[in-house]
């Protein structure tokens, strides 16, 4: 599935959702959307993940690179991850560096 | 201020078909290096003539290019060229040599194997895809079986680093990744049984034990499907490589022992088991296989090696033969000075990117031999290695030993750096268990360290890892179960695997429903792992001998992907009463730091305690009876020596009785204001055989306790 990448800037809440498949070919629009985010100025990134289908290793290096960007005093967060990207992310570790919600209020 | 943006990351050159931009490369680091906007690639070969980059696509059959390396680009024996705007995500890559020497026939013995006609592995790949996901039958057919990829070093350690526990205070779990949690009775879920990530969820079991080391059978990449074959059982069933003792790539970790192999995740899988085993407080050890390949013998593949720069890497004979000191066909050329700074190389980055605590050498004695096979006095990889700034605080640990008749137990060059794995404290625990005469004196020295192997040349007691049992041989129930060895099933007419196991049956081969023989043992194995925890040094457990694990007298599984190997977790419940004892035995060394002294005893007492460090008793109380039919001996340690005296802590007395019949044993007198309580007495019934620390119920008579047949007492003074 055709990739897509949206970020919208909600006070100190970045809100970034991911459509499709992230893989060596979507990554780097995705890595372009993290890069664009003014992370002295966010203090929350939240992923709306329930339409990401597929996750590749390189979706997974945009994410670690998302997570070192924004430093460890800003939230990551997961909403709602399909089964496939949520298992990977828990395999691989990265689980622990992302809160996984349901839903995002706040 | 605008600040010139580098001029030295553009492209100078442009391949012979025109598609690729191009850069004199670095020679170092060796491998595939990301380079602003392109892909640094360098490989050593003394003398190949040309060299080609072979670049595919995931997974492609063809390659999309190849890019001969323009001759500017060698620097001495290096090949090394930098290319642009590769989709380093989506690449694999190899190499093609070229040299003026006829083509090497298979089968055939040849100083040099060079052949365009192969591409060839990096030997510093640090990911390594075609065997993404275990036991999937490989194209045989594929022209590049071992496809080098490129790795990234963006994992979040967040604050971890190696564990640094102190050696003597290590307590080491000797394990298999694939056999931990493959069982469906692990618990783990299906996607991750047999994986880094499998083995992460079962941490907690390894905190509940309480070990704080883990020492992993191989975990570089290696090809489970080298010399596969049917199994004669069971045609259905494929035996193959499980173990894992022949390396492919030196760098890259076992892609089929990840959940996330299959989408090139394996770093970061097996990054993230350490980082969560370092935040339980358990250190990582490698059993790392320097001593051959999975090239094998002049029959054997080509993967990489040989086809670089086949001189180099391996010890030849005059003829071209390879050296066999190995067992398995071929010897690498450790003390060539290239593979030594391949080795050097490939441990330094083991300890720096994946924070690794400690490495264990397969057959190490290899790495002190020549080029030609003799054994150096002063071997310079043993020297490198013990003397390396990055590799200053990881455990050095030598199977000291080889398959060419080489055996350093006490003797290999450590540099007042490597620890050994104790083949001696194997054979004397063993023997005294069965009973054998003459092991007394022996045993003696075991326990304290084996200061008879090591005192003398100012080696430690924590240079001695103890155990029993290991991969290699029977498991603790299978020592106590067989008379021989029944390795029918690995199809070599019961040829392989040690004849020497010093085991002993207690009187019927194998399974029994005979109460008395399963009672004895019990009290066999409970015996052995008492020993091993009370023994000065440091300890090593084999997976599963906590909860009787058995290989039904196969005491060589290298090849079977089974319920052989894996770990039954049914037995946790089954044989819950050995989980406890063991548990509760290394709860018990953990507490009492007079069991894990830095120094060895001075046989005196140097803290004006009244009592000298350690002292040796029998039946009698201060009286050891060393003569060779006894069977009988205690010893009793000073609390106030432990540390050699920077702590305190209890006093200790340990009976052990090896005789087939029961013995009273007199008892010395604890420390003014103590009294003799009760850890364990293998001879006593569940529960009463063993007692959580801090719980131990007093002695009724404090003069003397009676010792069954082949059993241990451990007592505290409190």
């Amino acid at each position: 599935m055709a990739f897509q990448v949206s970020t919208e800037m909600d006070g100190k809440v970045a809100k970034v959702t991911l459509v499709g498949d992230l893989d060596g070919s979507s990554a780097p629009a995705f890595k372009e959307a993290i890069d664009a985010i003014d992370t002295a100025n966010t203090e929350k990134l939240v992923l709306f993940l329930d339409k990401l289908e597929y996750m590749a290793s390189a979706g997974l290096r945009v994410l670690i690179f998302a997570k070192q960007k924004m430093g460890a005093a800003a939230d990551l967060y997961a909403i709602a991850p399909q089964e496939m990207v949520l298992d990977t992310m828990e395999k691989t570790g990265f689980i622990q560096s992302v809160i996984v919600a349901d839903t995002f209020e706040g | 201020m605008d600040i010139l943006s580098r001029i030295d990351i553009h492209p100078t050159h442009t391949s012979s078909d025109g598609k690729f931009k191009l850069r004199r490369g670095r020679p170092e680091p060796f491998g595939a290096s990301l380079v602003p906007g392109g892909v640094n690639f360098s490989v050593f070969s003394s003398y190949a003539t040309a060299c080609t980059l072979v670049l595919f696509e995931k997974h492609a059959k063809e390659p999309f290019a190849e890019i001969p390396f323009p001759d500017e680009f060698r620097i001495g024996n290096v090949f090394n060229m930098v290319v642009f705007a590769l989709d380093y995500e989506n690449l694999e890559y190899g190499y093609r040599m070229e040299a003026p020497f006829p083509a090497a026939e298979r089968g055939q013995p040849a100083i040099h194997r060079f052949d365009r006609q192969h591409i060839l592995l990096d030997p510093y790949a640090k990911v390594i895809g075609g065997r993404d996901v275990w036991g999937q039958t490989p194209d045989w057919e594929d022209v590049y079986h071992h496809r080098a990829r490129i790795a990234f070093d963006d994992f979040d350690w967040e604050d971890d680093r190696p564990l640094e526990i102190p050696p003597e205070d290590q307590i080491i779990y000797e394990m298999h990744v694939r056999s931990f949690t493959r069982h469906a009775s692990s618990g783990v879920k299906e996607s991750r049984r047999g994986t880094f990530a499998g083995l992460r969820d079962k941490i907690p079991y390894l905190k509940e034990l309480g070990v704080n080391a883990i020492e992993l059978m191989p975990v570089f990449e290696f090809d489970e499907f080298e010399n596969s074959r049917p199994n004669p059982q069971n045609p259905d069933q494929l035996l193959v490589n499980y173990w894992g003792y022949s390396t492919v790539g030196f760098f890259a970790p076992k892609a089929g022992y990840a959940a996330t192999g299959k989408l090139g995740m394996q770093v970061d899988e097996l990054k993230a088991m350490v980082k969560e085993l370092h935040r339980n407080g358990i250190e990582v050890i490698l059993d790392v296989v320097f001593n051959h390949t999975a090239e094998g013998n002049e029959y054997g593949p080509v993967i990489s090696y040989r086809g670089l720069d086949n001189r180099t890497y391996y010890m030849l004979t005059p003829e071209g033969y390879y050296f066999n000191f190995s067992g398995c066909g071929n010897t690498l050329n450790c003390n060539n000075p290239i593979v030594r700074d391949m080795v050097l190389d490939c441990l330094r980055y083991w300890a720096s990117e994946y924070h690794i605590d400690g490495f264990r050498f397969d057959l190490a004695s290899i790495l002190g031999r020549d080029p030609w096979g003799f054994p150096l006095a002063n071997p310079p990889l043993l020297e490198a290695l013990a003397f390396d700034p990055i590799l200053a605080k990881c455990k050095l640990i030598a199977e000291a030993w080889d398959a060419g008749g080489l055996y350093q137990v006490g003797s290999f060059p450590a540099f007042g750096r490597w620890a050994e794995w104790n083949g001696k404290y194997r054979d004397t625990l063993r023997k005294f268990l069965k009973g054998d005469s003459g092991q007394v004196g022996s045993l003696a020295q075991c326990v304290q360290g084996s200061p008879h192997l090591y005192a003398a040349s100012g080696r430690v007691p924590a240079t001695s890892i103890n155990f029993i049992t290991a991969h290699d041989g029977f498991t603790l129930r299978d020592l106590v179960s067989y008379n021989h060895k029944h390795n029918e099933a690995n199809g070599e007419n019961n040829n392989d695997g040690s004849n020497d196991n010093d085991s002993w049956n207690c009187g019927w081969e194998g399974e029994t429903d005979n109460l008395g023989i399963q009672a004895l043992r019990f009290r066999q194995i409970q015996n052995a792992l008492i020993l091993l925890l009370v023994s000065q040094g440091v300890p090593m457990i084999l997976m599963g001998d906590e909860m009787g694990r058995t290989q039904y007298g196969n005491n060589n599984t290298y090849c079977h992907d089974s319920e052989l190997n894996w770990l039954d977790w049914g037995l946790l419940e089954q044989n819950n009463h050995l989980f406890e004892f063991c548990r509760h035995a290394i709860a018990f060394r953990n507490a009492h730091p007079v069991l894990r002294n830095t120094g060895h005893f001075r046989n005196r007492d140097y803290v004006g305690s009244g009592l000298p460090d350690i002292s040796w008793h029998g039946t009698k109380a201060w009286y050891a009876d060393w003569s060779a039919e006894t069977r009988t001996i205690a010893f009793l340690l000073c609390g106030r020596h432990a540390k050699q005296g920077t702590v305190t802590d209890n006093t200790i007395y340990v009976a052990a009785n090896s005789h087939w019949q029961a013995h009273w044993f007199e008892l010395p007198q604890p420390p003014a204001g103590t009294q003799w309580h009760v850890f364990a007495n293998t001879g006593a019934p569940v529960p009463d055989n063993v007692w959580a620390p801090g719980t131990e119920p007093r002695l009724e008579n404090q003069q003397g306790i009676l010792l069954g047949d082949r059993s241990v007492v451990v007592l505290l003074a409190k």
